[in-house]
Protein backbone atom coordinates (compact mmCIF):
# COMPACT_ATOMS: atom_id res chain seq x y z
CA UNK A 1 0.00 0.00 0.00
CA UNK A 2 2.89 2.38 0.71
CA UNK A 3 4.73 1.77 -2.52
CA UNK A 4 6.18 3.56 -4.37
CA UNK A 5 7.07 5.74 -1.41
CA UNK A 6 7.66 2.95 1.04
CA UNK A 7 9.63 4.46 3.87
CA UNK A 8 9.27 8.15 3.23
CA UNK A 9 5.60 8.31 2.31
CA UNK A 10 4.20 9.95 5.41
CA UNK A 11 6.66 12.64 6.29
CA UNK A 12 5.13 16.07 6.20
CA UNK A 13 7.93 17.87 4.51
CA UNK A 14 9.07 17.54 0.93
CA UNK A 15 12.29 19.26 2.00
CA UNK A 16 15.05 16.60 2.36
CA UNK A 17 16.31 18.49 5.44
CA UNK A 18 13.28 17.27 7.36
CA UNK A 19 13.08 13.74 6.07
CA UNK A 20 14.60 10.54 7.45
CA UNK A 21 18.40 10.54 7.66
CA UNK A 22 20.12 7.94 5.56
CA UNK A 23 21.40 5.94 8.55
CA UNK A 24 20.67 3.08 8.45
CA UNK A 25 20.19 2.56 4.72
CA UNK A 26 16.50 2.35 3.85
CA UNK A 27 15.25 -1.22 3.50
CA UNK A 28 13.21 -0.54 0.40
CA UNK A 29 13.87 1.67 -2.55
CA UNK A 30 11.74 4.78 -2.17
CA UNK A 31 11.17 5.24 -5.85
CA UNK A 32 11.92 1.92 -7.53
CA UNK A 33 11.87 2.99 -11.16
CA UNK A 34 11.43 6.63 -11.98
CA UNK A 35 9.92 8.87 -9.35
CA UNK A 36 6.21 9.59 -9.60
CA UNK A 37 5.65 13.03 -11.02
CA UNK A 38 3.22 15.25 -9.16
CA UNK A 39 0.97 15.65 -12.19
CA UNK A 40 0.68 11.88 -12.56
CA UNK A 41 -0.75 11.45 -9.07
CA UNK A 42 -4.44 10.64 -8.79
CA UNK A 43 -6.69 12.93 -6.77
CA UNK A 44 -9.82 12.00 -4.85
CA UNK A 45 -13.11 13.85 -5.28
CA UNK A 46 -12.34 15.62 -1.96
CA UNK A 47 -8.93 16.91 -3.04
CA UNK A 48 -9.80 20.60 -3.44
CA UNK A 49 -11.78 20.47 -0.19
CA UNK A 50 -8.70 19.14 1.62
CA UNK A 51 -6.52 21.92 0.27
CA UNK A 52 -9.13 24.54 1.14
CA UNK A 53 -9.22 23.17 4.70
CA UNK A 54 -5.46 23.52 5.07
CA UNK A 55 -4.41 19.90 4.59
CA UNK A 56 -0.83 19.11 3.63
CA UNK A 57 -0.61 16.37 1.03
CA UNK A 58 1.98 13.74 0.08
CA UNK A 59 2.22 11.13 -2.68
CA UNK A 60 0.85 7.85 -1.37
CA UNK A 61 0.13 4.71 -3.37
CA UNK A 62 -0.06 6.75 -6.57
CA UNK A 63 -2.39 9.38 -5.08
CA UNK A 64 -1.85 12.87 -3.74
CA UNK A 65 -3.32 12.41 -0.24
CA UNK A 66 -3.71 14.53 2.92
CA UNK A 67 -1.03 13.58 5.45
CA UNK A 68 -2.17 16.05 8.09
CA UNK A 69 -4.69 18.82 8.72
CA UNK A 70 -4.40 20.41 12.16
CA UNK A 71 -1.59 18.19 13.48
CA UNK A 72 -0.95 14.49 13.84
CA UNK A 73 -1.22 14.45 17.65
CA UNK A 74 -4.52 16.36 17.72
CA UNK A 75 -5.92 14.11 15.01
CA UNK A 76 -4.92 10.91 16.83
CA UNK A 77 -6.45 12.26 20.01
CA UNK A 78 -9.71 13.10 18.22
CA UNK A 79 -10.07 9.52 16.96
CA UNK A 80 -9.25 8.01 20.35
CA UNK A 81 -11.50 10.31 22.38
CA UNK A 82 -14.13 11.82 20.03
CA UNK A 83 -14.49 11.37 16.27
CA UNK A 84 -12.23 11.87 13.27
CA UNK A 85 -12.81 11.47 9.54
CA UNK A 86 -10.46 10.26 6.84
CA UNK A 87 -10.72 10.46 3.09
CA UNK A 88 -9.70 6.93 2.16
CA UNK A 89 -11.00 7.16 -1.40
CA UNK A 90 -7.54 6.18 -2.63
CA UNK A 91 -8.35 2.62 -1.57
CA UNK A 92 -10.17 0.59 -4.21
CA UNK A 93 -13.84 -0.25 -4.59
CA UNK A 94 -14.10 -3.50 -6.55
CA UNK A 95 -17.53 -5.03 -7.10
CA UNK A 96 -17.45 -8.76 -7.84
CA UNK A 97 -20.68 -10.01 -9.32
CA UNK A 98 -21.83 -13.26 -10.89
CA UNK A 99 -22.95 -16.84 -10.27
CA UNK A 100 -19.38 -17.93 -9.45
CA UNK A 101 -18.48 -14.87 -7.35
CA UNK A 102 -18.46 -16.84 -4.09
CA UNK A 103 -16.50 -19.75 -5.52
CA UNK A 104 -14.03 -17.32 -7.08
CA UNK A 105 -13.45 -15.34 -3.86
CA UNK A 106 -13.03 -18.57 -1.93
CA UNK A 107 -10.19 -19.36 -4.36
CA UNK A 108 -8.32 -16.03 -4.12
CA UNK A 109 -8.91 -15.12 -0.46
CA UNK A 110 -7.55 -16.67 2.75
CA UNK A 111 -10.92 -16.02 4.39
CA UNK A 112 -14.15 -17.77 3.56
CA UNK A 113 -16.69 -16.15 1.25
CA UNK A 114 -19.22 -19.00 1.32
CA UNK A 115 -19.64 -18.82 5.09
CA UNK A 116 -20.00 -15.03 5.09
CA UNK A 117 -23.67 -14.07 5.46
CA UNK A 118 -25.17 -11.42 3.20
CA UNK A 119 -24.95 -8.21 5.22
CA UNK A 120 -21.60 -9.05 6.79
CA UNK A 121 -17.95 -8.13 6.13
CA UNK A 122 -14.62 -9.86 6.71
CA UNK A 123 -10.91 -8.99 6.85
CA UNK A 124 -8.43 -11.38 5.18
CA UNK A 125 -5.59 -11.71 2.67
CA UNK A 126 -5.04 -12.21 -1.03
CA UNK A 127 -2.03 -14.54 -1.19
CA UNK A 128 0.22 -15.72 -4.00
CA UNK A 129 1.19 -19.36 -4.59
CA UNK A 130 4.03 -19.13 -2.06
CA UNK A 131 1.78 -17.77 0.67
CA UNK A 132 3.08 -14.20 0.33
CA UNK A 133 0.56 -11.40 0.74
CA UNK A 134 -0.46 -9.60 -2.47
CA UNK A 135 -2.79 -7.44 -0.40
CA UNK A 136 -4.96 -7.38 2.68
CA UNK A 137 -8.59 -6.47 2.27
CA UNK A 138 -12.00 -6.07 3.81
CA UNK A 139 -14.80 -7.55 1.70
CA UNK A 140 -18.55 -7.18 2.14
CA UNK A 141 -21.17 -9.66 0.97
CA UNK A 142 -23.79 -7.45 -0.69
CA UNK A 143 -26.02 -10.15 -2.15
CA UNK A 144 -25.82 -13.90 -2.65
CA UNK A 145 -23.68 -13.38 -5.78
CA UNK A 146 -22.35 -9.86 -5.27
CA UNK A 147 -19.46 -8.55 -3.15
CA UNK A 148 -17.62 -5.29 -2.51
CA UNK A 149 -13.90 -5.72 -1.96
CA UNK A 150 -11.52 -2.95 -0.78
CA UNK A 151 -7.88 -3.31 -1.84
CA UNK A 152 -5.14 -0.90 -0.84
CA UNK A 153 -4.53 2.10 -3.10
CA UNK A 154 -1.15 1.08 -4.43
CA UNK A 155 -2.24 -2.54 -4.95
CA UNK A 156 -5.52 -1.98 -6.78
CA UNK A 157 -4.17 -2.63 -10.26
CA UNK A 158 -2.11 -5.62 -9.09
CA UNK A 159 -5.18 -7.13 -7.42
CA UNK A 160 -7.39 -6.58 -10.48
CA UNK A 161 -4.76 -8.19 -12.75
CA UNK A 162 -4.37 -11.10 -10.32
CA UNK A 163 -8.13 -11.61 -10.15
CA UNK A 164 -8.49 -11.41 -13.95
CA UNK A 165 -5.83 -14.09 -14.33
CA UNK A 166 -7.64 -16.53 -12.03
CA UNK A 167 -11.01 -15.70 -13.54
CA UNK A 168 -9.71 -16.56 -16.99
CA UNK A 169 -7.92 -19.68 -15.76
CA UNK A 170 -10.49 -21.21 -13.42
CA UNK A 171 -13.79 -19.36 -13.62
CA UNK A 172 -14.29 -18.19 -17.22
CA UNK A 173 -17.36 -15.92 -17.38
CA UNK A 174 -18.19 -16.95 -13.79
CA UNK A 175 -18.26 -13.40 -12.50
CA UNK A 176 -17.24 -9.83 -13.31
CA UNK A 177 -15.04 -7.30 -11.59
CA UNK A 178 -16.34 -3.75 -11.65
CA UNK A 179 -13.87 -1.13 -10.51
CA UNK A 180 -15.81 1.83 -9.11
CA UNK A 181 -12.87 3.51 -7.39
CA UNK A 182 -12.91 6.63 -9.53
CA UNK A 183 -16.62 7.44 -9.42
CA UNK A 184 -17.19 6.86 -5.71
CA UNK A 185 -15.65 8.19 -2.50
CA UNK A 186 -14.77 6.25 0.66
CA UNK A 187 -14.89 8.16 3.92
CA UNK A 188 -13.94 6.61 7.28
CA UNK A 189 -15.70 8.00 10.37
CA UNK A 190 -13.80 6.71 13.41
CA UNK A 191 -13.90 7.19 17.15
CA UNK A 192 -16.08 6.67 20.22
CA UNK A 193 -18.48 9.39 19.04
CA UNK A 194 -18.70 8.08 15.46
CA UNK A 195 -22.01 6.28 16.08
CA UNK A 196 -23.70 9.37 17.48
CA UNK A 197 -22.49 11.42 14.53
CA UNK A 198 -23.68 9.06 11.77
CA UNK A 199 -27.02 8.67 13.53
CA UNK A 200 -27.53 12.41 13.44
CA UNK A 201 -26.83 12.58 9.71
CA UNK A 202 -28.75 9.64 8.32
CA UNK A 203 -30.70 6.43 8.68
CA UNK A 204 -30.68 2.99 7.15
CA UNK A 205 -33.28 2.21 4.47
CA UNK A 206 -35.49 0.30 6.92
CA UNK A 207 -35.61 3.37 9.18
CA UNK A 208 -33.32 1.98 11.85
CA UNK A 209 -30.41 4.08 13.08
CA UNK A 210 -27.06 3.57 11.34
CA UNK A 211 -25.55 2.62 14.69
CA UNK A 212 -27.84 -0.42 14.84
CA UNK A 213 -25.32 -2.08 12.51
CA UNK A 214 -23.13 -4.59 14.29
CA UNK A 215 -19.34 -4.50 13.82
CA UNK A 216 -18.35 -5.99 10.46
CA UNK A 217 -21.79 -5.61 8.98
CA UNK A 218 -23.08 -3.10 6.44
CA UNK A 219 -26.25 -1.34 5.41
CA UNK A 220 -27.63 1.17 2.96
CA UNK A 221 -29.56 4.27 3.66
CA UNK A 222 -29.97 7.99 3.17
CA UNK A 223 -27.43 10.48 4.41
CA UNK A 224 -28.34 14.14 3.98
CA UNK A 225 -31.03 12.86 1.63
CA UNK A 226 -28.56 10.98 -0.58
CA UNK A 227 -28.09 7.22 -0.91
CA UNK A 228 -25.05 5.81 0.84
CA UNK A 229 -23.44 2.49 1.69
CA UNK A 230 -22.08 2.10 5.19
CA UNK A 231 -19.98 -0.62 6.81
CA UNK A 232 -19.27 -0.72 10.51
CA UNK A 233 -15.60 -1.20 9.77
CA UNK A 234 -12.35 0.72 9.93
CA UNK A 235 -8.65 0.43 10.54
CA UNK A 236 -7.93 2.59 13.58
CA UNK A 237 -8.76 0.32 16.51
CA UNK A 238 -11.82 2.40 17.37
CA UNK A 239 -15.50 1.93 16.73
CA UNK A 240 -16.39 3.45 13.40
CA UNK A 241 -17.97 3.40 9.99
CA UNK A 242 -16.82 3.52 6.40
CA UNK A 243 -19.10 5.26 3.95
CA UNK A 244 -19.22 4.76 0.18
CA UNK A 245 -20.95 7.63 -1.61
CA UNK A 246 -21.02 8.74 -5.25
CA UNK A 247 -18.04 11.01 -5.94
CA UNK A 248 -20.45 13.84 -6.72
CA UNK A 249 -21.81 13.70 -3.14
CA UNK A 250 -18.47 13.40 -1.40
CA UNK A 251 -17.97 17.07 -0.59
CA UNK A 252 -21.43 17.56 0.91
CA UNK A 253 -21.08 14.42 3.05
CA UNK A 254 -17.59 15.47 4.18
CA UNK A 255 -18.81 18.95 5.09
CA UNK A 256 -21.80 17.55 6.97
CA UNK A 257 -19.46 15.34 9.01
CA UNK A 258 -17.19 18.29 9.80
CA UNK A 259 -20.20 20.43 10.74
CA UNK A 260 -21.30 17.56 12.97
CA UNK A 261 -18.08 17.84 14.97
CA UNK A 262 -15.68 15.41 13.27
CA UNK A 263 -12.03 16.42 13.00
CA UNK A 264 -10.53 15.86 9.52
CA UNK A 265 -7.52 13.56 9.83
CA UNK A 266 -4.71 12.63 7.50
CA UNK A 267 -2.70 9.53 6.73
CA UNK A 268 -0.04 10.47 9.31
CA UNK A 269 -2.53 10.00 12.14
CA UNK A 270 -4.04 6.95 10.47
CA UNK A 271 -0.65 5.22 10.34
CA UNK A 272 -0.02 5.72 14.07
CA UNK A 273 -3.59 4.65 14.94
CA UNK A 274 -3.31 1.39 13.01
CA UNK A 275 0.12 0.73 14.54
CA UNK A 276 -1.22 1.27 18.07
CA UNK A 277 -4.01 -1.17 17.21
CA UNK A 278 -1.43 -3.72 16.01
CA UNK A 279 -2.79 -3.76 12.44
CA UNK A 280 -0.34 -4.60 9.64
CA UNK A 281 0.26 -2.29 6.72
CA UNK A 282 0.96 -3.80 3.33
CA UNK A 283 4.50 -3.00 2.18
CA UNK A 284 5.66 -2.97 5.79
CA UNK A 285 4.50 -5.86 8.01
CA UNK A 286 3.16 -7.86 5.08
CA UNK A 287 4.24 -8.13 1.47
CA UNK A 288 4.58 -10.65 -1.32
CA UNK A 289 7.55 -12.29 0.42
CA UNK A 290 5.87 -12.50 3.84
CA UNK A 291 3.04 -14.83 4.80
CA UNK A 292 0.17 -14.18 7.21
CA UNK A 293 1.58 -16.99 9.37
CA UNK A 294 4.90 -15.18 9.81
CA UNK A 295 2.90 -12.03 10.55
CA UNK A 296 1.02 -13.86 13.31
CA UNK A 297 -2.28 -13.30 11.50
CA UNK A 298 -3.45 -16.91 11.15
CA UNK A 299 -6.81 -15.97 12.68
CA UNK A 300 -7.63 -14.47 9.26
CA UNK A 301 -6.56 -17.61 7.40
CA UNK A 302 -8.76 -20.66 6.76
CA UNK A 303 -7.12 -24.06 6.75
CA UNK A 304 -10.24 -26.02 5.77
CA UNK A 305 -10.56 -24.92 2.15
CA UNK A 306 -8.41 -24.94 -0.99
CA UNK A 307 -7.19 -21.63 -2.38
CA UNK A 308 -4.10 -19.96 -3.79
CA UNK A 309 -1.27 -20.30 -1.26
CA UNK A 310 -3.20 -22.64 1.07
CA UNK A 311 -0.64 -25.47 0.87
CA UNK A 312 2.27 -23.27 1.92
CA UNK A 313 0.27 -21.65 4.71
CA UNK A 314 -0.81 -25.04 6.04
CA UNK A 315 2.77 -26.26 5.94
CA UNK A 316 4.02 -23.16 7.77
CA UNK A 317 1.41 -23.62 10.43
CA UNK A 318 2.49 -27.23 10.99
CA UNK A 319 6.25 -26.80 10.71
CA UNK A 320 6.56 -23.36 12.22
CA UNK A 321 8.36 -20.32 10.81
CA UNK A 322 11.89 -18.95 11.24
CA UNK A 323 10.91 -15.38 12.01
CA UNK A 324 7.77 -13.90 13.39
CA UNK A 325 6.19 -10.48 13.80
CA UNK A 326 6.32 -9.04 17.31
CA UNK A 327 5.29 -5.87 19.07
CA UNK A 328 7.93 -3.96 21.01
CA UNK A 329 7.60 -1.16 23.51
CA UNK A 330 10.70 1.01 23.81
CA UNK A 331 11.45 3.29 26.71
CA UNK A 332 11.31 6.98 25.92
CA UNK A 333 9.87 8.93 23.04
CA UNK A 334 12.55 8.46 20.40
CA UNK A 335 10.92 6.29 17.77
CA UNK A 336 12.36 3.23 16.07
CA UNK A 337 11.83 3.67 12.33
CA UNK A 338 11.38 1.16 9.58
CA UNK A 339 14.55 -0.81 8.83
CA UNK A 340 16.29 -0.24 12.17
CA UNK A 341 18.10 -3.27 13.60
CA UNK A 342 16.60 -5.19 16.54
CA UNK A 343 19.35 -6.53 18.81
CA UNK A 344 19.30 -9.52 21.13
CA UNK A 345 21.70 -11.53 23.30
CA UNK A 346 23.13 -14.16 21.01
CA UNK A 347 25.10 -17.19 22.21
CA UNK A 348 28.35 -15.26 22.09
CA UNK A 349 27.50 -11.59 21.83
CA UNK A 350 24.74 -9.09 21.14
CA UNK A 351 23.65 -9.53 17.55
CA UNK A 352 21.00 -8.44 15.12
CA UNK A 353 17.95 -10.68 15.56
CA UNK A 354 15.47 -8.76 13.43
CA UNK A 355 14.36 -5.53 11.79
CA UNK A 356 11.70 -2.93 12.52
CA UNK A 357 8.84 -2.78 10.00
CA UNK A 358 6.92 0.16 11.55
CA UNK A 359 7.60 2.32 14.56
CA UNK A 360 6.42 5.52 16.12
CA UNK A 361 6.01 7.46 19.28
CA UNK A 362 2.56 6.46 20.51
CA UNK A 363 0.75 9.46 21.98
CA UNK A 364 -2.05 7.22 23.28
CA UNK A 365 0.38 5.11 25.34
CA UNK A 366 3.02 7.85 25.78
CA UNK A 367 5.87 5.55 24.86
CA UNK A 368 7.56 4.48 21.67
CA UNK A 369 6.27 1.35 19.96
CA UNK A 370 7.32 -0.77 17.02
CA UNK A 371 6.46 -3.87 15.09
CA UNK A 372 9.17 -5.95 13.51
CA UNK A 373 10.29 -9.41 12.53
CA UNK A 374 12.59 -11.30 14.88
CA UNK A 375 13.94 -14.85 14.99
CA UNK A 376 11.36 -17.13 16.52
CA UNK A 377 13.32 -17.74 19.74
CA UNK A 378 13.25 -14.01 20.59
CA UNK A 379 9.52 -13.61 20.03
CA UNK A 380 8.12 -14.48 23.46
CA UNK A 381 6.39 -11.63 25.30
CA UNK A 382 8.62 -10.40 28.09
CA UNK A 383 11.78 -10.95 26.03
CA UNK A 384 14.20 -8.05 26.41
CA UNK A 385 15.54 -6.72 23.12
CA UNK A 386 17.19 -3.49 22.06
CA UNK A 387 16.85 -1.29 19.01
CA UNK A 388 19.66 0.57 17.33
CA UNK A 389 18.20 4.05 16.89
CA UNK A 390 20.78 5.75 14.68
CA UNK A 391 23.63 4.53 16.86
CA UNK A 392 21.86 4.84 20.21
CA UNK A 393 20.96 1.43 21.60
CA UNK A 394 17.62 1.68 23.39
CA UNK A 395 16.11 -1.10 25.52
CA UNK A 396 12.79 -2.56 24.57
CA UNK A 397 10.53 -5.46 25.44
CA UNK A 398 8.42 -7.83 23.38
CA UNK A 399 4.75 -7.32 24.22
CA UNK A 400 1.60 -9.05 22.99
CA UNK A 401 -0.22 -7.22 20.16
CA UNK A 402 -2.21 -5.06 20.00
CA UNK A 403 -0.52 -2.25 21.92
CA UNK A 404 -3.86 -0.55 22.37
CA UNK A 405 -7.35 -1.97 22.84
CA UNK A 406 -10.32 0.34 23.15
CA UNK A 407 -12.52 0.13 26.22
CA UNK A 408 -15.76 -1.61 25.24
CA UNK B 1 7.63 36.40 11.21
CA UNK B 2 11.37 35.73 11.60
CA UNK B 3 12.69 38.12 14.28
CA UNK B 4 15.25 40.69 13.10
CA UNK B 5 17.39 40.42 16.22
CA UNK B 6 19.09 37.17 15.20
CA UNK B 7 20.78 35.28 12.37
CA UNK B 8 19.67 32.15 10.51
CA UNK B 9 21.37 29.06 9.08
CA UNK B 10 20.49 27.16 5.92
CA UNK B 11 19.70 24.23 8.22
CA UNK B 12 16.92 26.32 9.79
CA UNK B 13 18.48 27.11 13.13
CA UNK B 14 18.62 30.62 14.58
CA UNK B 15 21.21 32.20 16.87
CA UNK B 16 20.72 35.26 19.04
CA UNK B 17 23.69 36.97 20.65
CA UNK B 18 22.10 37.94 23.97
CA UNK B 19 25.29 38.95 25.79
CA UNK B 20 27.76 40.32 23.27
CA UNK B 21 30.24 41.45 25.94
CA UNK B 22 30.49 37.95 27.39
CA UNK B 23 30.24 36.28 23.96
CA UNK B 24 27.11 34.33 24.85
CA UNK B 25 24.37 33.32 22.41
CA UNK B 26 21.16 31.30 22.36
CA UNK B 27 20.23 28.91 19.53
CA UNK B 28 17.00 27.30 18.41
CA UNK B 29 15.03 26.10 15.39
CA UNK B 30 12.95 28.35 13.18
CA UNK B 31 9.21 28.52 12.71
CA UNK B 32 9.72 27.11 9.22
CA UNK B 33 11.57 24.12 10.70
CA UNK B 34 8.90 23.29 13.26
CA UNK B 35 6.21 23.66 10.61
CA UNK B 36 7.99 21.25 8.27
CA UNK B 37 8.55 18.74 11.08
CA UNK B 38 5.03 18.74 12.47
CA UNK B 39 4.33 17.79 16.09
CA UNK B 40 7.70 17.47 17.83
CA UNK B 41 7.80 14.56 20.29
CA UNK B 42 11.49 14.15 21.14
CA UNK B 43 14.52 16.40 21.33
CA UNK B 44 18.08 15.27 22.00
CA UNK B 45 20.47 18.06 23.01
CA UNK B 46 24.22 18.10 23.71
CA UNK B 47 25.37 17.82 27.32
CA UNK B 48 26.30 20.82 29.44
CA UNK B 49 29.93 21.67 28.85
CA UNK B 50 30.03 19.91 25.47
CA UNK B 51 31.86 21.56 22.64
CA UNK B 52 29.76 22.38 19.61
CA UNK B 53 31.09 23.31 16.18
CA UNK B 54 29.77 25.78 13.65
CA UNK B 55 27.23 23.80 11.61
CA UNK B 56 28.29 20.59 13.31
CA UNK B 57 25.67 18.06 14.43
CA UNK B 58 24.62 18.77 18.01
CA UNK B 59 21.51 16.68 18.48
CA UNK B 60 18.31 15.33 16.97
CA UNK B 61 14.71 16.37 16.78
CA UNK B 62 11.87 13.96 16.08
CA UNK B 63 8.29 14.52 15.11
CA UNK B 64 5.69 11.77 14.93
CA UNK B 65 6.57 11.00 11.32
CA UNK B 66 10.16 12.10 10.87
CA UNK B 67 13.54 12.74 12.43
CA UNK B 68 16.14 15.42 11.68
CA UNK B 69 19.60 16.35 12.86
CA UNK B 70 20.15 19.57 14.77
CA UNK B 71 23.17 21.67 13.79
CA UNK B 72 24.82 24.29 15.95
CA UNK B 73 24.84 27.73 14.33
CA UNK B 74 27.95 28.72 16.34
CA UNK B 75 31.09 27.12 17.78
CA UNK B 76 31.75 27.11 21.51
CA UNK B 77 30.86 25.50 24.80
CA UNK B 78 27.33 24.60 25.81
CA UNK B 79 26.60 26.56 29.00
CA UNK B 80 22.88 25.94 29.27
CA UNK B 81 20.35 23.57 27.72
CA UNK B 82 16.59 23.98 27.63
CA UNK B 83 15.66 21.26 30.16
CA UNK B 84 12.00 22.14 29.93
CA UNK B 85 12.01 21.36 26.22
CA UNK B 86 13.20 17.80 26.89
CA UNK B 87 10.04 17.09 28.90
CA UNK B 88 7.76 19.31 26.81
CA UNK B 89 8.98 19.05 23.21
CA UNK B 90 5.71 20.60 21.99
CA UNK B 91 7.14 23.98 23.04
CA UNK B 92 9.37 23.76 19.96
CA UNK B 93 6.18 23.95 17.89
CA UNK B 94 4.41 26.52 20.02
CA UNK B 95 7.21 29.04 20.48
CA UNK B 96 10.29 28.18 18.39
CA UNK B 97 11.81 31.66 18.65
CA UNK B 98 11.21 32.02 22.40
CA UNK B 99 10.45 29.34 25.00
CA UNK B 100 11.42 26.64 22.51
CA UNK B 101 15.11 27.60 22.43
CA UNK B 102 17.60 24.71 22.43
CA UNK B 103 20.96 25.68 23.93
CA UNK B 104 23.07 28.62 25.16
CA UNK B 105 26.65 28.73 24.00
CA UNK B 106 29.78 30.56 25.14
CA UNK B 107 31.02 31.37 21.67
CA UNK B 108 34.60 30.69 20.71
CA UNK B 109 34.37 32.73 17.50
CA UNK B 110 31.57 35.29 17.38
CA UNK B 111 32.56 36.30 13.84
CA UNK B 112 31.05 33.01 12.53
CA UNK B 113 27.67 34.65 12.84
CA UNK B 114 28.53 36.91 9.92
CA UNK B 115 28.30 33.83 7.70
CA UNK B 116 24.65 33.36 8.62
CA UNK B 117 21.59 34.91 7.01
CA UNK B 118 19.68 37.94 8.20
CA UNK B 119 15.94 37.55 8.78
CA UNK B 120 15.29 39.07 5.37
CA UNK B 121 17.75 36.76 3.63
CA UNK B 122 16.31 33.75 5.47
CA UNK B 123 12.80 34.76 4.45
CA UNK B 124 13.91 34.82 0.81
CA UNK B 125 15.73 31.50 1.29
CA UNK B 126 12.69 29.69 2.71
CA UNK B 127 10.28 31.16 0.18
CA UNK B 128 12.42 29.50 -2.50
CA UNK B 129 11.96 26.09 -0.86
CA UNK B 130 9.00 23.84 -1.44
Amino acid sequence: MFSPCAETGLELSSNPRFRQPSHPPPPFQAFPKGAVLAQDLLKTSLYTTHLAMGARTVPFGGWDMPVQYSGVLAEINAVRTAVGIFDVSHMGRLYITGPKATEFLDWVLTGSAHSLAVGRARYCFICNETGGVIDDTIFYRLEQDRYLLIPNAGNRNTVVTWFQRWLAEKFPSGCEIGDRTMDTALIAVQGPQAAKLVDRLGRLSDGSPTSSLRPFSWGEGLLKGKKFFVGRTGYTGEDGFELVVPASNAVSVWEALVDGGALPCGLGARDVLRLEAGFPLHGHEIDEETSPIEAGLQRFVRFDKEYVGAQVLRQQREEGVQRTLVGLTISGRSAPREGYAILGEGRVQVEEVGRVTSGSYSPTLDTSIAMGYVLERYATPGQTLAIDIRGRVIQGEVVPLPFYTRAK
Amino acid sequence: MNPNDRRYSKEHEWVLVDDAAAGKATAGITHYAQDQLGDVVFVELPKLGAAVKFMGKMGEIESVKSVSDLFSPVSGEVIEINERLLDHPEIANQDPFGEGWLIRVAMSDASEIDNLMTAEEYEAFTSGLS
